[in-house]
């Protein structure tokens, strides 16, 4: 086991190698004019550095001014050692901007999450046990649309009904005009309060794939002979399905479930930007469409470590939960 | 079983595909070899003359389906697949064929004669004295003294050696005079003239007026012609030749000079009390004015309605624009109608360019495994791990920032996406050709001497093609969504052309979000049906072509 997972690890430092490499020479790639243009731009800014500054910063960080490969090498040492740089939008440390606005999102993420297991999960037993009945179809059809849904579609159609009809929420930002003379319970009911549309949001679009999901594998297990067997037995229905079934069902949610974990961190961008709530996924859109190098590279470069880390996490959890299934 | 680990976050696994790709093949082979033995039968059968005479075990009575008309069968009878099915056939009709249908082009911009209020003339009712010189001796500051005399109540006063003499005849008017000669006016009630023959300058005629109107004589005489007056309606002969009234109107413009007749319909109407007033000038054309007053300036200001030719902007649904005009002034169904032609075409030529580098690579890392599958496995997990969206977000901005056509910008949005989506068709491909390869037909074909090419292409990838299509059909959606997506962040298609997603961008104005709904849910509601009856298809499809799951 120890040693499948330092092998996996190890293969994961090498995509991401790889990875790195190819944001790196895109970034590069970019034609050299457009960062040109870029820091040209920033340097017009009042009170802010000249453009010869700006380059120079640019290139001592991201070695512009070697070939591609010789300042990939330099630059992912420097990314290894944990310095990346300074954002240009934000005009702060790239972690310290990282540090400010991933929380937000994390707590977003994470509630949503929740909410998207406790949906999902019944639902996709429900609909897996009564296959092909009305109860069925209605689940089934439900869970594609909430697939379907563009989210700022959805989103948009929320803040029609929710902020604009019924004026119950605001249509913008984390926290409300009054925010700064609430206490401390205060804040917080007041941040909880704009969140209720950007989680609805995302709960609606994300829960589909987990419904359908639970649902196959429920399908599947309730084909199996050992539920064959419970049913001969004369157990009752609930006991087969609670206790026999769902169980086995459990293993392949719990290891895709687990997997999609360090997404939490990712952001939800389409969301925020909708709603302006001040997270990772806003931020760094607003970087991006910036020309905010350093902070759109150090996200990239982050999304890629989660997306290995869940690959990672999903295949050791999935040998941890079965344990029919042998590592070599 | 690591590779299979690799696949857990992959999305078609979610739907729990790849599973029983073993079966389903088997399933596949089992059909085929049934359909050529009924396809035999059938050639018998021809020959019998009579078929009544079967008996009733006979399995010829039964009738026969290729798989492929099974799985239609299977298909057609998923009533949600059905519907998504004619759904799209709509959609279809309504992008391609209402594009050609529709009387209006995809960049028509439509204007509408809207009138605008142009502050056109104010009008004061005249609260200070005017004066009238008769004489060189009653000017500038001889007018300023007769003032202050005036309203002194004094009787005489002298300026620069000369006397004069202020005969009070009302309130508002006093007549000057030096030595018995009347040498000039103050007054406060204003003569019109009306006719060529009165003139409003003429000393003995707005003398003579003022004095008939001070003392509410219905006659007086002046320049030898008697007129008739009667509530300020001066007449000669029974005609109007001049009228007296308070009101002086002004111009707002140095340029407009105001008829006479402006003039006095004008006074009628603010007499009555109108908010409206409509004149029809001499040239015949009608202007409608809107009248207010001021209470703090004392004075009325009359704005003038004038019709301009302005954008036909969120102009709401109506007879010639079925779902209204957007904020360019443009036919909202025939923005509809063409922005489904792009998205349906950028979706289809996307899963087309993903679909061929899927297959091709897939097809050769599962046959020959090994080093060259591992190879390009790991190609896979790279692809994998760049982010797309900010990806696509980074190269949307720096299109923005080099203005590229937004023709060329659609063609390096398809290729992007597809170039961006492949490994997951490349997966799934491997997975199946990975599991088909093992298998008797597999060997037989080696066996046969066949290429190897030919292997792959011609006896492996058929047996994938149901997985694939169902793939591909639910990749259709989600290509869909991504595209509106980014054309909704305002990234991916551009202005002049349509697309779904770039007509709902609208909604980023709070304005068209609360107000104009016309424009944005129209959109949502294609796009959301489109990618619904994508995914029931895709589904329906897998159910059909898998038989196992319905039971």
């Amino acid at each position: 086991m120890r040693k499948y997972i330092v092998k996996r690890i190890f293969i994961s430092v090498v995509i991401l190698f790889f990875v790195a490499f190819i944001i790196y020479a895109l970034m590069r790639c970019l034609p050299t004019s457009y960062i040109e243009q870029v820091a040209r731009q920033r340097s017009m800014a009042p009170g802010s550095m000249s453009y010869e500054q700006w380059m120079e910063r640019l290139a001592a960080q991201y070695n512009m001014d070697k070939g591609i490969v010789v300042g990939f090498f330099g630059w992912f040492w420097t990314f290894l050692k944990g310095d990346f740089g300074d954002s240009w939008k934000w005009t702060v440390p790239v972690i310290e901007k990282f540090n400010d606005v991933i929380w937000v999102s994390f707590i977003m993420g994470a509630i949503s999450f929740f909410f998207e297991l406790i949906i999902a999960i019944p639902l996709g037993v429900i609909a897996a046990t009564k296959q092909n009945s009305k109860t069925d179809y209605i689940i089934s059809v439900i869970a594609l649309a909430g697939i379907s849904f563009p989210t700022f579609f959805f989103a948009s159609l929320l803040k029609l009904v929710f902020s604009v009809k019924l004026g119950w929420f605001d249509l913008f930002g984390l926290v409300g005009r009054n925010y700064n003379n609430l206490d401390a319970w205060g804040k917080v009911l007041d941040m909880a309060h704009h969140l209720v549309l950007p989680i609805i949001t995302l709960v609606v679009i994300s829960f589909g794939s987990l419904m359908r999901y639970t649902r196959t594998n429920m399908l599947e297990v309730l084909n199996a002979d050992y539920i064959r067997t419970a049913r001969a037995k004369g157990l009752s229905e609930r006991k087969v399905i609670y206790h026999h079934a769902f169980r086995n069902t459990l293993i392949p949610i719990v290891t895709i479930v687990g997997g999609s974990r360090p997404g939490l961190f990712s952001g939800a961008l389409i969301t925020e930007t909708l709603f302006g709530i001040n997270g990772i996924g806003y931020v760094s859109y607003q970087s991006m469409v910036g020309g905010d190098i350093p902070f759109s590279m150090f996200y990239m470069v982050f999304l890629a470590v989660l997306t290995l880390l869940g690959n990672l996490l999903a295949d050791i959890l999935y040998a941890v939960v079965d344990p029919r299934v042998r590592i070599a | 079983m690591k590779d299979d680990n690799n696949n857990k976050l992959n999305p078609t696994h979610l739907n729990g595909v790849p599973k029983r790709a073993a079966e389903i093949a088997v399933e596949h082979n089992r059909d085929k070899v049934k359909a050529i033995e009924e396809e035999d039968r059938k050639e018998n059968n021809r020959n019998k003359p009579n078929e009544e005479q079967y008996s009733l075990n006979d399995d010829r009575r039964v009738k026969v389906l290729s798989p492929g008309a099974l799985v239609a069968k299977r298909f057609f009878r998923n009533r949600l697949a059905v519907t998504g099915m004619s759904v799209l056939v709509f959609m279809f009709i309504f992008s391609f064929l209402g594009g050609v249908v529709t009387p209006y082009g995809e960049k028509q911009i439509f204007y509408r004669n809207d009138i605008t209020n142009k502050e056109y003339c104010s009008v004061v009712t005249n609260e200070e004295f005017r004066y009238m010189s008769n004489d060189p001796l009653f000017s500038g500051i001889a007018q300023a003294q007769a003032y202050l005399a005036i309203s002194s109540d004094q009787e005489q006063y002298s300026y620069n050696d000369v006397t004069y003499d202020i005969e009070k005849l009302s309130d508002d008017l006093y007549v000057v005079s030096v030595g018995g000669k009347q040498v000039g006016l103050a007054y406060k009630d204003i003569v019109n003239s009306l006719s060529a023959e009165v003139s409003e300058n003429d000393f003995g005629f707005v003398l003579a007026a003022l004095s008939a109107y001070a003392k509410g004589e219905s006659s007086f005489t002046a320049n030898g012609k008697t007129y008739s007056l009667s509530d300020g309606d001066i007449k000669l002969n029974g005609e109007d030749v001049a009228y007296i009234s308070r009101f002086i109107v002004r111009s707002a413009y140095p340029d407009v000079v105001l008829s006479k007749r402006f003039k006095t319909e004008l006074q009628e109407a603010l007499e009555t009390g109108d908010e409206d007033f409509l004149f029809t000038e001499d040239d015949g054309e009608e202007y409608e004015y809107s009248l207010s007053y001021d209470a703090y300036r004392k004075s009325y200001s009359v704005k003038q309605g004038k019709e301009t030719r302005v954008i036909d902007q969120y102009s709401p649904p109506g007879k010639d624009h079925w779902l209204g005009t957007d904020g360019n002034g443009m036919d909202m169904l025939t923005r509809l109608m063409y922005g489904g032609r792009v998205s349906l075409i950028i979706g289809f030529i996307v899963v087309f360019i993903e679909s061929i580098i899927g297959v091709i690579f897939g097809g050769i890392s599962g046959y020959f495994g090994g080093w060259i599958d591992n190879l390009i496995m790991r190609v896979v997990d790279i692809f994998y791990c760049i982010p797309s969206t900010p990806l696509l977000i980074i190269l949307g901005a720096m299109m923005d920032a080099y203005n590229v056509d937004p023709k060329i910008r659609m063609l390096y949005l398809m290729l992007i996406l597809g170039f961006l989506g492949w490994p997951g068709v490349a997966r799934l491909v491997r997975g199946q050709i990975l599991s088909l390869r093992e298998q008797e037909f597999m060997t037989a074909t080696e066996a046969g001497g066949i290429r190897i090419s030919r292997r792959i292409f011609r006896h492996l990838i058929p047996n994938v093609i149901p997985q694939l299509i169902v793939t591909m059909t639910m990749g259709l959606g989600s290509t869909i969504i991504i595209e509106a997506t980014l054309s909704f962040l305002g990234l991916g298609v551009r202005f002049p052309f349509a697309s779904w997603g770039n007509i709902i961008n609208d909604v980023n104005n709070t304005f068209v979000l609360t107000n104009y709904l016309f424009i944005w849910i129209p959109a949502g509601v294609c796009l959301l049906a489109t990618v619904l009856a994508f995914n029931l298809v895709g589904d329906g499809l897998r159910d059909a072509f898998d038989p196992k799951m319905k039971r």
